[in-house]
């Protein structure tokens, strides 16, 4: 036998040196993944020979506390294998322009000096428009200088604001926190063009409408390092070992600490793998689950043994106590809307008394109206916004009951909708009758509603459930079976366990949800009954508990004067943001293609909510009336130019800016003006000029994304569904020819040739993100950190920020011919969130049917004068302005002042100087990280100080303490490169992080009594806007999954042989991060060198397929083509193509649709809208960017799926 | 007692993601080159599946390790692959080499396409093509081909270790109720009797002495293959394009700079350990002639408890320094294999005495249909050994050479350890139910903690404890250390020619 040798002689050995060579390297620099993965990863890139090699974890994250895991290392395959890309083939080193239009440009260019009349001839020639619009998408691009292309922009940018106006013209960029000059650079030029800066986090149906709808919060959820205090982890739609890689090992290290973990999921997928259970609930019904989850933790731990730490936390941070008025419909009741201070006589005079609300209070017997609801946030008397048990009129000490059970005789029957079965239950319900002004009113309190609602009967009369295994009467264990799948056993144990552990522990029981449930039509309905959970067991605001929502990386931590420079608020205000759901639901005309969907309502409502008729219009009408109204915003604004309106009113005699926009109410209200949203498809309400950075917009989020092709680019698209007819319409102009290609130009701003750069007609080569300074927060971690330049842009390469200074400079130079003086411009915004507009609409009254006045900023949107000085646009753009200075900022309602540090800023950074003023210098994305970092509240203490004491004034608390340990701390670019740094306290958030604790959401709001944003300042369970009444949705409810065929997926698709049709699922996957990383050589190689189809054995065996065979896939919106993966993980009928591969790479023709290229996984898709989520002008529910409005879901998509008949051809 | 030291490994399953960052920091900085493509120095494998290269396991095939003669009174070690190579006219015909088939066809994208392609009526694509003829290719095969398959009737049913087990048990690994999978991070074991280095005809393959690390001498390598053939684990790989094979060389140049390997380093799942071992390089011989399901405890016997003064003393005989008999003691893989008897090697039964161990996977518990076709899911409050989707038999396979009460041994403490720590911070697991447990699998309280601190709070110094490598000792042999720091690097640049 031979044994190994050992071998300890050097001579023997020094061949080793050639493995040493290799690992040697010249620098390693410090930077991240500017990617929407929320990681948020450091990592260490290693050059070698001026060529970055390879990269590697950080492992420096400051320890939070010793009692947690560390955070390092943090990140994943796919940020590991970025080092690929940088010399890569895909990499785009150059300008490149579609042949075509260089041509026409060149031609036009030899006639035209003047290069806005050369543009004005290439896009008025209709043939040549249409000639370059059909090349897009197949080839033929050319290398051009960056002289050339910027001119070419330019004088694009400047003919759309002159003929169509500054709203015509589109920037997307998604998710600024991963890097947020990159993202600044862009939206600072869109914003002081007067363009329009779109939203994301609504449109990838990253944001949950739960949250506003409970909170007023956009999202805020707990760091990862905080999921290692809870004791009991329920995964719901979150796939946290593909989508959080570099956070589940918290997860995995607490179970090791005793926590249970649970994931809910249809596939038994990987993060099921870590679980102790895995519960197989059907797609898409979690909500049912949950909802019986919540009748057993209400029967048992609420009412059979009542949790004192339960009820109370319910009295103190939930409106569970506040009253709510019983309508009555024929002889039943229905619940109403909650009771105003301003209705009875004690406070009938309080200022905002429409907007405070009462309880009964226990001690005076009697209604009383507790501090911290909407109203004390906006009147005069400073101090009364907060939490405490108080009443709001003499400061008298509350307690709010919770249950008129026991307290009085007094029952009604109330009726109660079950939209499963399209039933009504009438339950009776314990109410007092109180006296208002207008007469007697009977009231029940939230608590007890919902106790009626979830069917506790607590021994009162009516359709109530007389156990668990009661399978008609909603929400049992046993009524859920049907939906979930799931056995009743598993429903009570699981709630008792829940409970049980939140009790023991005062809340540490954690919900992680992610997309997976999300992006279903009824998400909100879903999360609902999720958080319902939470607030009955008192787990929301405590480490370890909370709802903990991870889809997108949406925490931009230094906000305040990241916006500020993002959107120019230091020059001019207001900004123009639109909510790109509308935006394309509207002008990619997907509308033309959706019928009406109504919802059965099983109750009847009284006649005076009239409103009824929101739930039985057409979606684009619903839309049109939350324009109208200051719900939603709506760019491009008018039929007519927001520069020439005001020449025109000037010219009709309109002097100040209130006679401009007095004249503007008059011409809509005379019809005389028209929203563009009425009539999307004449030419002058088009989109023209579209800017995509950072993003793939016309792919990994195109929900929709044949109808982009066909209606925005006017290429090649696959679509067979027909438009429906036009009576579907009553507000919207509809024209018989839907228009396509209604873009003039997109411009693409990239550093891999991605979808989008394909079918994009411009496409400028960025710096990629081993290549750039930058900054980086997430949610998942409270550290910031930088991305850095380990070696300078490749190629022809510059930083996102230089290109957008390159172009401000260029649109500078052209306006001395064409906007030599400064011009005015009329922006109309939506009412906003975190104002007094929060209070503009106690009732749905419409003044375009005469219900009221119009009254700008209150019944319908605001109409804002600004001015644009567009020769010096340039100089602008590398400046920090002078409103910084003067006006501070103000986030969240929180005002902050910098005057101080702005003109220490002047002495102590670099500044520049034009027209006799000195400003601190934004030349370059380093100095403005540097100014982001010296101003932000979580990164200089005094700021964060200030905002405190701001925050103290308001809700008349002690919080300054939060911010006196560190106020002397201050973090520049150098500290953070060095090491990431923890942010600091701050009250535009609301995780308390003293002493090393772990961030978890809403600690501030429960530990020191600030109220939430909401209506009632605290949780809602309740939601009484006159939509959510009439739709039903006012408690927690369930709602069915629409039907497929209400959606028109398959109304002209058949089966063509062996077919099956199946629920189309797209979630996050592992192999890259939505369409980044998907085209990387090394995570190809490590999947199936594909992104394929995931289908169950019985599913693939009735269509004959076997893995790895090529199959296609479809329905009337498009076709994708790729190769089945079965796998007996999936169950039948449902498959799954992981979100978002690429156009670009090995995709096949489709031979059902004309041996066309197919498309990708957005091609079988179509964005539905939820009409309920357009409400606006009402507390919570009014909009803020990436805040409030429907969201791009896209989950209840069917196809069709066969064998591709032959071998794939390309 | 000849006292050795070994830099071993400790992969904790039950906490890997199989994420595969590991797989592309070593294929970053080692094998991103020519000839290399398609080697994965450190590769994860969904379990059950047929792995990388596919069924690596199948030793039928590929006559990889050791096997025993058939002479209980006078047991003899040979290498499985002498069956076939008994003679040296075999050298040039080895029919246990894994082809391409096995592995995979290295490919690519032309990519270049999507810049270059004249206009025309369609969209353009980027066309998988070969790295090795540069042609379109049919992708067919990859490196983690069956990755989170599971249940899949192509390939976890072709699983190896399966091929005996009874038609109901197979079967419930299709079944969505019941089906499991976990993730297999493979590197090369750095093994003490490594098949690899015995059968080399060249004797290029080595174990340094000071780490125990296995290294093909890329001088010395005659390609003859042999290894590629003897590694069980298929942890060899023959590098077409400098002719020489190459391996997983546990990153020694880092090791040296005192920096775990790369994929130790980037493990996100934070799965990874790695410290020294201290075995008696004596007992070598004997502890693989025993019968299979004894392999893993004789194992166990050859590593030293390097508290024990004994120990240390012959430690210190046998020339091992200072620095290194510390770095045993702060071992963090002394803990699970020698001290807790938590991880296990892969395939005991190759003979090759692996020095990776493995902490097996806990598993969520089963479903079961309930009343009207409902799913119902186990009762218990975590996953238990009884309910478990992982079938014991399956992991002991794997790890224990066939004995199950070594794997069972490991679950006992995980679920101890998690019942003891749910007791402690939530209170409805009783302390008499948590002590139960503790009893039943044979520890105590104080090792609970220990083992909760090691499992779910380590920092990356707890983690990796390096040992210190004197580098200008070995230097010294070679050139002056002083003349080293003047002239490390410069390489050999030819001087002038003078005189013309």
């Amino acid at each position: 036998m031979n044994w190994i040798e050992e071998i300890s002689n050097p001579h023997a050995r020094q061949w080793e040196e050639f493995y040493r060579n290799r690992w040697q390297h010249d620098r390693v620099v410090r930077s991240t993944h500017g990617v929407n993965c929320t990681g948020s990863c450091s990592w260490m890139i290693y050059v070698k020979d001026g060529i970055v090699t390879w990269e590697l974890q950080a492992l420096d994250y400051p320890v939070l506390n010793n009692g947690l895991p560390p955070y390092e290392p943090r990140g994943c395959q796919r940020g590991i294998s970025f080092s690929w890309y940088q010399y890569s083939p895909i990499r785009v080193k150059h300008p490149y322009i579609r042949g075509v239009l260089v041509d026409l440009w060149r031609k036009a260019k030899e006639t035209h000096q003047d290069p806005v009349e050369a543009w004005t001839a290439v896009i008025e020639d209709e043939a040549g428009r249409k000639a370059f619009h059909q090349a897009r998408g197949k080839g033929g691009f050319r290398r051009t200088s960056w002289d050339e292309v910027t001119e070419i922009i330019a004088a694009s940018t400047m003919y759309t604001i002159k003929k169509y106006g500054p709203d015509r013209i589109i920037g997307f960029s998604p998710i600024p926190a991963m890097s947020m000059l990159s993202y600044a650079g862009g939206s600072r030029l869109i914003q002081m063009l007067g363009a329009v800066s779109m939203s994301f986090y609504d449109w990838y149906s990253d944001l949950p409408p739960a949250s506003p709808e409970t909170w007023g919060e956009q999202t805020d959820v707990a760091e990862s390092a905080d999921w290692f205090n809870s004791k009991y982890i329920v995964s719901v739609g979150s796939n946290m070992s593909m989508t959080r890689t570099p956070d589940v090992h918290f997860a995995a290290e607490a179970r090791h600490n005793g926590t249970k973990l649970v994931v809910f999921a249809p596939d038994f997928n990987q993060v099921a793998k870590y679980a102790d259970w895995w519960v197989p609930v059907n797609a898409g019904q979690d909500g049912a689950f949950w909802m019986a989850v919540n009748h057993v933790i209400m029967n048992e731990f609420h009412y059979q043994h009542p949790t004192p730490y339960f009820l109370d936390y319910m009295k103190r941070y939930t409106d569970s106590p506040f009253l709510v008025e019983l309508n009555e419909v024929d002889g039943k009741y229905v619940p109403g809307r909650m009771v105003r201070a301003g209705q009875v006589e004690r406070t009938k005079d309080v200022e905002n008394g429409e907007w405070k609300f009462l309880v009964w209070d226990e001690i005076s017997n009697a209604p009383r109206m507790p501090q911290g609801s909407l109203g004390f946030r906006w009147q005069q008397q400073k101090g009364q916004w907060n939490l405490e048990p108080k009443d709001g009129l003499d400061g008298s000490e509350i307690q709010a009951q919770l249950t008129f059970f026991g307290a009085t005789d007094e029952q009604l029957s109330v009726s109660f909708a079950e939209f499963g079965e399209g039933k009504s239950f009438q339950r009776n319900v314990p109410v007092r009758t109180i006296e208002t002004t207008n007469g007697k009113v009977t009231v029940a309190t939230i608590y007890d509603l919902l106790m009626a609602q979830y069917g506790v009967g607590r021994g009162l009369e009516g359709d109530y459930p007389a156990d668990y295994d009661d399978e008609n009467l909603s929400y049992t264990p046993a009524w859920q079976e049907r939906y979930t799948g799931i056995d009743r056993q598993t429903v009570i144990q699981f709630a008792r366990e829940w409970a049980t552990t939140a009790e023991k522990t005062e809340g540490k029981c954690m919900i992680i949800i992610g997309a997976g449930v999300n992006h279903w039509y009824h998400n909100n309905l879903i999360y609902r009954a999720c958080i319902g959970a939470l607030m009955l067991t008192g787990c929301v605001g405590r480490n370890g508990g909370g709802l903990n929502h991870y889809v997108g990386q949406e925490k931009l931590a230094p906000m305040a004067p990241w916006a500020s420079i993002a959107f120019a608020l230091d020059w001019q205000k207001p900004p123009r943001q639109m909510n790109s759901p509308s935006f394309h639901y509207i002008n990619s005309d997907q509308w033309r293609y959706e019928r009406t969907y109504t919802e059965p309502q099983p109750v009847s409502r009284p006649e005076v909510e009239h409103h009824r008729d929101m739930t039985q219009e057409h979606t684009l009408d619903a839309n049109i009336r939350a324009v109208r109204m200051g719900w939603l915003p709506s760019y491009p604004q008018f039929n007519v130019s927001s520069l020439e309106i005001i020449r025109k009113a000037e010219q009709a005699g309109a002097k100040s800016d209130a006679e401009i926009r007095q004249w503007v109410v008059d011409q809509l209200k005379s019809g005389e003006l028209k929203f563009a949203v009425q009539d999307p498809d004449a030419p002058e309400n088009w989109p023209r000029l579209w800017f995509i950075w950072r993003g793939n917009a016309l792919n990994a989020s195109a929900k929709g994304q044949e109808y982009f092709f066909k209606h925005y680019l006017g290429t090649h698209n696959q679509i067979i569904s027909d438009e429906v007819d036009k009576s579907h319409f009553k507000e919207v102009t509809y024209r018989d020819e839907a228009p396509e290609g209604k873009f003039d130009l997109v411009v693409d701003i990239n550093f891999r040739m991605d979808t989008s750069a394909l079918y994009s007609d411009i496409v400028l080569p960025t710096a990629s993100w081993y290549e750039k300074d930058d900054l980086n927060t997430t949610d998942m971690h409270s550290f910031i950190h930088p991305l850095q330049m380990a070696v300078p842009p490749s190629w022809e390469s510059k930083s996102d920020w230089d290109i957008f200074k390159i172009l401000a400079e260029k649109f500078s130079e052209l306006a001395p011919t064409h906007f030599p003086e400064p011009v005015r411009d009329l922006v109309a915004m939506p009412l906003q969130h975190d104002t007094p507009a929060e209070m503009a609409q106690a009732h749905i009254r419409d003044w375009a049917k005469g219900e009221c006045e119009p009254i700008p900023g209150v019944t319908m949107p605001n109409f804002v004068v600004t001015e644009r000085d567009y020769v010096n646009l340039g100089k602008r753009f590398v400046s920090l302005g002078p409103k910084v200075e003067q006006e501070g900022f103000a986030v969240h309602g929180i005002h902050m002042e910098v005057g101080d540090l702005y003109r220490e800023i002047l002495k102590s950074k670099p500044t520049v100087t034009w027209n006799g003023q000195t400003y601190p210098s934004l030349e370059n994305a380093r100095d403005g990280a540097n100014i982001i970092l010296g101003l932000a509240p979580e990164t200089n203490g005094e700021v964060a100080y200030r905002a405190f004491k701001a925050e103290e004034e308001r809700i008349g608390l002690k919080l300054t303490d939060l911010a006196e340990p560190t106020r002397a701390v201050r973090m520049d670019f150098k500290d953070v490169v060095r090491q990431p740094r923890r942010l600091l306290n701050s009250p535009v958030w609301t995780g308390i992080m003293t002493d090393g604790r772990p961030y978890a959401a809403y600690t501030l709001n429960v530990e020191r009594l600030v109220p939430w944003r909401t209506l009632t300042g605290r949780q809602h369970f309740y939601l009484d806007h006159e939509g959510y009444l009439a739709y039903g949705e006012h408690l927690p409810t369930y709602k069915p999954r629409p039907d497929p065929l209400a959606f028109g997926d398959l109304e002209k698709s058949h089966s063509e042989g062996k077919t099956i049709q199946l629920n189309y699922l797209t979630p996050h996957a592992k192999w890259h991060i939505h369409s980044n990383y998907f085209d990387n050589d090394r995570m190809l190689t490590l999947s199936r060198g594909i992104e394929p189809l995931w289908i169950s054995e019985q599913d693939a065996k009735a269509i004959g397929v076997i893995d790895n065979d090529w199959v296609e896939a479809y329905n009337d919106h498009g076709v994708t083509v790729t190769r089945a993966i079965v796998s007996a993980r999936i169950p039948p009928g449902i498959c799954i193509l992981y979100h978002a591969p690429e156009r670009t790479v090995s995709l096949p023709k489709s031979p059902m649709r004309g041996n066309k290229r197919a498309g990708g996984h957005n091609s079988p898709t179509r964005v539905h809208l939820k009409p309920s989520l357009m409400v606006g002008g009402y507390g919570q529910f009014t909009y803020s960017f990436n805040y409030w409005g429907p969201t791009g879901v896209n989950r209840d998509t069917f196809i069709l799926v066969r064998k591709l008949p032959g071998k794939p051809e390309f | 007692m000849k006292v050795r030291s070994q830099v071993s490994m400790v992969f904790h399953l039950d906490k890997c993601i199989g994420c595969h960052t590991c797989s592309i920091a070593c294929k970053n900085i080692w094998t991103d080159r020519e000839g290399a493509e398609y080697m994965w120095w450190n590769n994860v494998e969904t379990k059950p599946g047929v792995g990388f290269p596919t069924q690596w396991e199948d030793q039928e095939k590929y006559h990889g390790g050791w096997e025993l003669n058939d002479k209980p009174k006078n047991p003899e070690l040979k290498l499985k692959l002498q069956n076939r190579l008994q003679t040296f006219a075999n050298l040039f015909s080895n029919p246990a080499m894994p082809t391409m088939d096995d592995y995979y066809e290295p490919w690519t994208y032309k990519y270049g396409d999507l810049f270059s392609s004249p206009l025309g009526d369609d969209q353009p694509t980027a066309r998988p093509i070969s790295r090795v003829d540069g042609k379109p290719i049919d992708i067919e095969a990859g490196p983690n081909w069956d990755d989170d398959l599971g249940g899949s009737n192509i390939y976890a049913v072709n699983d190896p270790l399966l091929a005996d087990m009874r038609a109901e048990e197979k079967q419930r690994l299709f079944s969505i109720e019941q089906l499991f999978y976990f993730y297999m991070p493979r590197i090369c074991n750095h093994c003490l009797n490594a098949a690899c280095g015995a059968s080399c005809p060249s004797g290029a393959i080595y174990k340094r002495a000071e780490d125990g690390v296995v290294l093909i001498n890329q001088d010395k390598c005659r390609a003859w293959r042999m290894c590629v053939s003897a590694c069980p684990y298929k942890k060899t790989y023959y590098n077409w394009s400098t002719g020489k094979s190459e391996k997983c060389i546990l990153c020694y140049p880092r090791l040296e700079s005192g920096q775990s390997p790369a994929c130790f380093h980037s493990c996100v799942g934070r799965i990874r350990y790695l410290g020294v071992l201290l075995y008696d390089a004596d007992k070598i011989p004997d502890a693989l002639k025993v019968p299979d399901e004894q392999l893993v405890q004789r194992q166990r016997e050859m590593i030293l408890d390097p508290h024990d003064p004994k120990v240390v003393a012959a430690a210190k005989e046998s020339g091992i320094p200072d620095g290194v008999i510390t770095a045993a003691q702060n071992s963090p893989v002394y803990q699970y294999v020698k001290k807790w008897e938590m991880a296990l090697p892969l395939h005991p039964e190759y003979r090759t005495l692996p020095m990776l161990f493995y902490v097996p996977p806990l598993l969520p518990v089963l479903n079961a249909t309930g009343a009207n076709g409902t799913q119902r899911v186990e009762t218990d409050l975590f996953s238990s050994l009884e309910n478990a989707r992982v079938p014991v038999r399956y992991m002991s396979r794997t790890l224990a050479a066939g004995n199950d009460e070594l794997v069972i041994k490991s679950y006992q403490k995980m679920i101890a350890v998690r019942l003891y720590k749910r007791a402690e911070t939530v209170g409805d697991v009783t302390k008499e139910e948590a002590d139960a447990a503790l009893a039943k699998a044979g520890m105590t309280a104080e090792e609970a903690k220990a083992i909760y601190h090691l499992t779910s709070l380590p920092n990356y110094q707890e983690r990796f404890v390096i040992p210190p490598y004197s580098r200008e000792g070995d230097i010294e042999e070679l050139y002056d250390p002083q003349q080293r720091k003047a002239e490390a690097g410069f390489g050999r640049s030819q001087g002038a020619q003078r005189g013309l």
